[in-house]
């Protein structure tokens, strides 16, 4: 058998029929992937579509539930990450994994075991040796804390280099840098490509796809699309994989009535903790009685525009007002704090990824955390009364299945959890509502509860704002659909009439400057 | 010489803080603090002068050579503070109880146990003081303070150096500082961090342990020293704060602690009148100033080990 083979050169890496379960969710079902050597190949897919996932099983984070793994033509099992390192597979995750006090050097040894004795100088010269082969700019004994975002990458990269990985995956990697820094790491990875390291690249950002991959591979709903070859496509025909037909859902969307401009966004400038900009330039108005969509890849500013509209985030520049139901009056949201501007009725309810992370206390029931809202009132003693009653509607009204008020809500479903979260935000009468992801995580049923209660609002004239990541949904349920991008508005559409490639391509294209000289490596 | 003997009596008594302190900085750089450690030097007394009292019956002759005795009863001192060890770290690490409560739990149980057992010692006369000397030595012989640094003395200095160079110098202290810092990252990097957790903890109480057998069997030498067996214990998790979790450090730090420890008894002989209670505070007090001092300068170097105190699980796969 292998005198036959030995002729054709093995592919580095070949996935087949790979599938992959959480619990009821379906990660990954059926995907194949080839890798060559020498090739860099992009993993193309939106938020949620499987790629970390499948990533992660070669990389020996989870273990596939079927399908096989070959590596140079042999098949393997990888059940750790010691397993894929010795298949000299390496992962570079988005969420660093470092040690902030220790130097770069000490965090590349770290968990090495190679049997020489350690000597820290003799793994500082290494270090420094693979940094000169492929052009990394790092100083082996600088602490990790006080590295850039980028150096930290760096670092990360040079831990795998280091376990001498021959297949690289990264993550995203672009996801933290400035486009200075994503030029730096491309060139990088031709140079890592040139000395015939075959790499994996996960991202969303279609231009990044051009500039960098040979290959692109694209998954959609966990399910393996194609692989068509880089210089063959376009940003359109790499969209229209990507996203795929529109797929129709009934939700009840009745026309915008009475519409009455709420909230106007001006010129909205931010940056965030490492001090990239979040937000450059948003501009937009939100109606009573219309719901407002908002799309856009994971982390692009949607958060922090949010916050930003509930006090919690301060922007760099920009205006926010406010036009007051009860007076009329005009208010600037952003000389007001977080309490007051509840009070004129602005209301957010973020359901975050870890769904207890944010807005509700797991070990507390429903009536204490209703009360987290209205605990102001009252005199020395608490009021418990209008919680409870609340807590009571709230159970009825959405059908939370909850033994009792009493049970502490981290012993709740992730359906029902998010009932309370944003039913506590509905039930104070809101005139502004913002939900960010309510249905993340939720079964069809439950979505649609969300959906009619956040119509019910619209309907009553309350401006909803709405964070989405199913297209689908967005299409069906909003009545505009603003795309923001890299914390820019990339466009404003009509929800009846935008097409879901549209969106998808407003998500993801690129006219940054700083693009067009990471493209010429594209042939 | 009144300043000489202060000096050796500042050194003596501090070789009880530092073997508590340097068993309590191991323990911590796994990202475990351990309030045990009151406790188990209570019972690393008890269980050393519990076997020396077996090897040396009232009213009869050592049945064993001096050295053996001592080797003997250090064994069981070690055994001693490793079985408390043990018993944290099925809590703290398997169990993932909260490290404070569990500390506090066992200094609890540890001093309690001590005094059970030391009652029972005192029964069969306290024979264990018979073996003072032996942990004197090479100065059993001397009236001056210099009696105090026994060969325990010599062990406990050696032990901090050695435990200095460990955590700096070699791939197990980076891999154990790494599981203190980051037991994530240690995961992912392939460290086995539960068996980190558990070792460093029994070997720091070990360490610990000895500190309480060198307090009774050497610096006091009394049949009341137990009794302020917890109180030391005290003292030396106030150290670890004071050296900026450094070994090396504690080594001055502990002659410190134990010159403003002493300090109250002495100044009298130098001519001043001070209550000596108030000076005993001094340790503590100089511990809160440089908690003071190195939160205020924030620097990442000078601060506990990144996870101390938290529970590590893998996230859920």
């Amino acid at each position: 058998m292998e005198q036959t083979e030995a002729r054709t050169v093995p592919l580095a890496l070949e996935l087949k029929g790979i599938t992959k379960t959480f619990g009821t969710i379906r990660a990954n079902y059926n995907v194949d992937l080839d890798l060559k050597h020498g090739e860099i190949l992009a993993l193309l897919g939106e938020n949620g579509s499987g790629k970390t996932t499948l990533m992660n099983m070669v990389a020996g984070i989870y273990y596939p539930d079927d399908g096989q793994i070959f590596v140079d033509g042999e098949e393997v099992v990888i059940r750790s990450p010691k397993d894929a390192f010795d298949h000299k597979i390496g992962m570079i995750h988005q969420h660093f994994k470092l040690v902030d006090l220790f130097s770069a050097a000490e965090n590349v040894v770290l968990g090495v075991k190679d049997g020489t004795k350690y000597n820290i100088k003799e793994v500082n010269e290494r270090v420094r040796e693979i940094a000169d082969r492929y052009g990394f700019n790092i100083d082996p004994k600088e602490k990790i804390h006080e590295m850039s975002v980028s150096q930290k990458q760096t670092v990360e990269i040079l831990k795998v280099l280091y376990r001498g990985a021959d297949i690289l995956i990264l993550d995203e990697p672009t996801a933290v840098l400035t486009p200075q820094e994503t030029s730096k790491l491309f060139a990088v990875l031709r140079k890592m490509k040139e000395h015939g390291k075959s790499i994996i690249i996960i991202t969303h950002k279609l231009h990044e796809v051009l500039s960098i991959s040979d290959r692109v591979a694209v998954l959609r709903k966990g399910e393996y699309i194609g692989t068509v070859n880089t210089s063959e496509s376009t940003e359109s025909s790499l969209t229209e994989m990507m996203v795929g037909k529109k797929v129709s859902l009934s939700i009840d969307r009745s026309e915008p009535v009475n519409t009455v401009e709420r909230l106007v966004v001006k010129g909205l400038s931010g940056v965030n903790e490492e001090g990239l900009k979040v937000l450059d330039d948003v501009s937009f108005s939100a109606f009573g009685g219309e719901i407002l969509g908002i799309a856009g890849i994971a982390g692009s500013g949607q958060r922090e525009l949010l916050e930003a509209i509930a006090g919690i985030y301060s922007p760099e520049a920009g205006e926010i007002l406010y036009n007051d139901p009860k007076d009329g009056a005009r208010v600037n949201l952003r000389k007001k704090t977080p309490l007051q501007i509840r009070e004129l009725g602005v209301r957010l309810s973020f359901v975050p990824e870890d769904r207890l992370g944010m807005g509700l206390v797991g070990s507390m029931d429903i009536t204490d955390n209703v009360m987290l809202r209205s605990y102001r009132s009252g005199f020395v003693l608490l009021n418990r009364n209008d919680p409870k009653k609340l807590a009571e509607e709230i159970v009825r009204d959405l059908e939370v299945a909850t033994p009792s008020l009493k049970t502490p809500v981290r012993r709740l479903s992730g359906g029902n959890v998010q009932k309370v979260l944003v039913g506590r935000e509905i039930a104070s009468a809101p005139s502004l509502l913002m939900a960010a992801y309510p249905v993340r995580g939720l079964d069809i049923n439950s979505s649609y509860a969300i959906y009619n209660l956040l119509n019910e609002q619209k309907e009553r004239g309350v401006a909803v704002i709405f964070v989405g990541e199913d297209l689908d949904v967005l299409l069906a349920l909003c009545d505009r659909i603003l795309v923001i991008n890299s914390g820019r508005v990339t466009g404003i559409l009509d929800g009846r009439k935008a097409t879901k490639e549209e969106v998808g391509f407003l998500m993801t294209k690129s006219d940054r400057v700083g693009d067009a000289e990471t493209k010429g490596g594209a042939a | 010489m009144k300043i000489i003997e202060f000096l050796l009596s500042a050194l003596a008594i501090g070789v009880t803080f530092l073997y508590g302190s340097t068993g309590e900085i191991i323990t911590e750089k796994a990202g475990h603090l351990n309030l045990g450690i009151p406790g188990i030097m209570g019972i690393g007394a008890a269980c050393g002068c519990a076997a020396l009292s077996v090897m040396i019956p009232a009213g009869a002759d050592p049945l064993l050579p001096a050295w053996l005795i001592v080797i003997i009863a250090l064994l069981a001192t070690l055994i001693g503070g490793a079985l408390m060890g043990l018993l944290y770290s099925f809590l703290a690490v398997t169990l993932r109880s909260n490290q404070n409560v569990t500390g506090l739990a066992m200094t609890i149980f540890g001093t309690g146990l001590t005094k059970y057992i030391f009652n029972a010692l005192e029964k069969k006369d306290a024979s264990y003081l018979r073996a003072l000397p032996f942990f004197r030595f090479p100065f059993n012989n001397t009236s001056s303070a210099l009696q105090y640094c026994g060969i325990l003395v010599f062990i406990g200095i050696g032990v901090a150096i050695a435990a200095s160079l460990i955590l700096t110098r070699t791939r197990v202290g980076l891999h154990l500082r790494a599981v203190g810092e980051s037991p994530a990252t240690a995961d992912a990097a392939g460290i086995n961090v539960t068996r980190y957790k558990y070792i460093a903890t029994i070997i720091g109480s070990a360490i610990a342990a000895v500190g309480g057998l060198f307090y009774v069997m050497d610096y006091q030498g009394s049949k009341e020293a137990y009794l302020s067996v917890e109180a030391m214990g005290w003292l030396s998790v106030a150290l670890v704060i004071f050296s900026l979790w450094r070994p090396y450090l504690s080594i001055i730090g502990s002659f410190v602690f134990g010159a403003m420890f002493i300090l109250g008894s002495y100044l009298p002989s130098f001519g001043v009148i001070i209550e000596p209670t108030i000076i005993k505070m001094l340790p503590y007090v100089v511990t809160i100033i440089v908690l003071i001092i190195t939160s205020i300068r924030n620097r990442r170097e000078n601060q506990p080990p990144a996870s101390l105190g938290v529970s590590y699980f893998r996230e859920d796969r």
